[in-house]
């Protein structure tokens, strides 16, 4: 975290790094159906194995 | 494209380019909505000296590529092969459902029936020779309700195990509950890695949409056998429900469901064409609002803990940016079987002829429904261009779209609402929870 005044910063550019090696396609399929309990991609796990050993998260 | 709010006390920062989630007093949180990107290392004029403290914070996040990061574009998708298939083990249903989506159980389709052990491995070998390497497979067993062909269930997870033992298989099963005995629910904890056991929260609730046939309520059947499966169960699963028109306060719902000793949670909202009664409208949607910030308090202050899917989301190790832009894989990495072996989209689109891409049984496969689900991305849908949430959300559900505006690439707005007040009450959660572990 960088800590800051005025600023907490909570999570860093994690979007703008996953581009680097991202795409992989391990990861589970993402359902965005109402009828199923899968809606929205942001709660979904990466399970690239070289990307979960980078780091641990920051937040729970 | 940043993405401001305030809730619960607390002023947030949403970067969408880059993904960073900060935390702003108020000082920061008026001036950085004043900004026009890029901005100058020199302050603007008659700002206040706290204001200029804040200016010099902020242009040292867009120097470390965390504010007014710049859009990314469309990244380069590498092929997207099958990988997980939902196979509606049974055409019929043993509930009659105010809101169901599947015309009780048979889709429309005037046929209920029950997929046959051969067809299930016939889908099974046609996932296996389109999935090229992928090794983690999705079976999710659905309906109708499944457990009215709880013979094929069991036949399929076998008989995938056994064809393909280098590929790691995960199963889930979405039922009402009503068959659930003893011997299905030791060998659900046992083979099946993930549940989804339908109930709506209140007693009085449930039972005015979710009836047996006989037009029964079914929550006082169902209730005892969920906690008798989960007293057995150390794997994933989730109680899961609909809220429509008539339970807007369905916080009281979920608040019931913790109550009853069930921690993993899902209550969405239905989708139904806006003439259908039960239909969530525009004019519910400053109630919903209202019932997912007391939600979100209630989660915060609450000492019974829970989970609430929709507000689980992940800042740091969530899907890459390649996930996010094309979050739903129907059509191509994601695919429908009817119990006649029919290969549709996706669940939603069973039985809808126009939208048929072959059969497991004949294995024949057209690829233009395919091609033409896996153009759909988070850039193509013209109302997730500009919207702060699509990166969180993927794009939606095509499927929706149809329902609710008959046409695919038209966003439902409603439903796109509700997700983002559920994605800011989520992000909220997370940096609450961040303080109460670094304090």
């Amino acid at each position: 975290m960088v800590a800051m005044k005025h600023i907490k910063v909570i999570s860093g550019a994690a979007l703008k790094k996953s581009i680097r090696e991202g795409g992989c396609g391990a990861c589970q399929t993402s359902c965005q159906s109402a009828c199923k309990t899968s809606c929205t991609v942001g709660n979904q796990k990466c399970e690239n194995p070289r990307q979960s050993k980078k780091s641990l998260p920051l937040a729970k | 494209m940043i993405h401001t709010y305030h809730l619960l006390g607390r002023y947030v920062l949403l970067d969408i380019a880059s993904g960073a989630v900060c935390e702003l007093d108020r000082d920061a949180f008026d001036l950085v909505n004043t900004i026009t990107p890029p901005m100058s290392d020199e302050p603007r004029e008659n700002l206040t000296p706290r204001q200029r403290e804040a200016w010099d914070e902020l242009y040292e996040l867009q120097e470390q590529g965390l504010l007014f990061a710049p859009e990314m574009g469309m990244p380069e998708l590498h092929s997207a092969p099958l990988k997980a298939l939902c196979l509606h083990i049974s055409h019929d249903c043993n509930l009659r459902c105010g809101y169901c989506f599947a015309a009780t159980g048979d889709f429309g389709t005037g046929r209920r029936s029950v997929m046959s052990p051969q067809t299930a491995s016939d889908a099974i070998d046609f996932l296996l020779s389109r999935c090229q390497n992928r090794i983690n497979l999705e079976i999710d067993f659905f309906g109708g309700e499944p457990l009215l062909g709880w013979d094929t269930v069991k036949h399929t997870i076998e008989y995938a195990r056994a064809k393909a033992p280098e590929k790691n298989f995960r199963f889930t099963l979405t039922t009402n509950g009503l068959l659930l005995n003893d011997d299905i629910s030791a060998y659900v904890n046992r083979e099946i890695d993930n549940v989804v056991l339908s109930l709506d929260g209140r007693e009085k609730v449930n039972d005015a949409l979710r009836k047996t046939m006989k037009g029964q309520g079914s929550y006082a059947h169902v209730l005892p056998k969920y906690k008798a499966l989960l007293t057995g169960r150390d794997r994933d699963y989730f109680i899961r429900g609909t809220y429509t028109s008539k339970n807007l306060d369905f916080v009281k719902d979920i608040e019931h469901l913790s109550r009853m000793g069930f921690e993993s949670l899902s209550l969405e909202p239905v989708v139904l064409a806006e003439e259908n009664p039960l239909a969530i409208k525009e004019c519910h949607l400053p109630q919903l609002c209202v019932q997912y910030e007391q939600l979100c308090e209630k989660m915060l202050s609450s000492e019974r803990q829970y989970s609430f899917f929709h507000f689980e989301v992940d800042l740091e190790q969530g899907p890459c940016f390649h996930k996010r832009v094309r979050g739903c894989g129907a059509g191509h990495e994601y695919a429908a079987v009817t119990p006649e072996g029919d290969v549709f989209p996706c669940h939603r689109f069973a039985g809808m002829e126009d939208y048929k891409m072959g059969s497991v049984s004949d294995k024949t496969f057209s690829p233009e429904i395919s091609d033409l689900f896996r153009g759909f991305d988070v850039f193509s849908m013209p109302d997730c261009k500009s919207c702060w949430a699509k990166y969180y959300c993927g794009g939606g559900c095509v499927a929706s779209n149809l329902t609710v505006n008959g046409n695919l690439l038209q966003s439902d707005a409603v439903g796109c609402a509700l997700e983002r007040k559920r994605l800011e009450c989520a992000i909220l959660l997370k940096i609450a929870r961040f303080d109460d572990r670094h304090n």
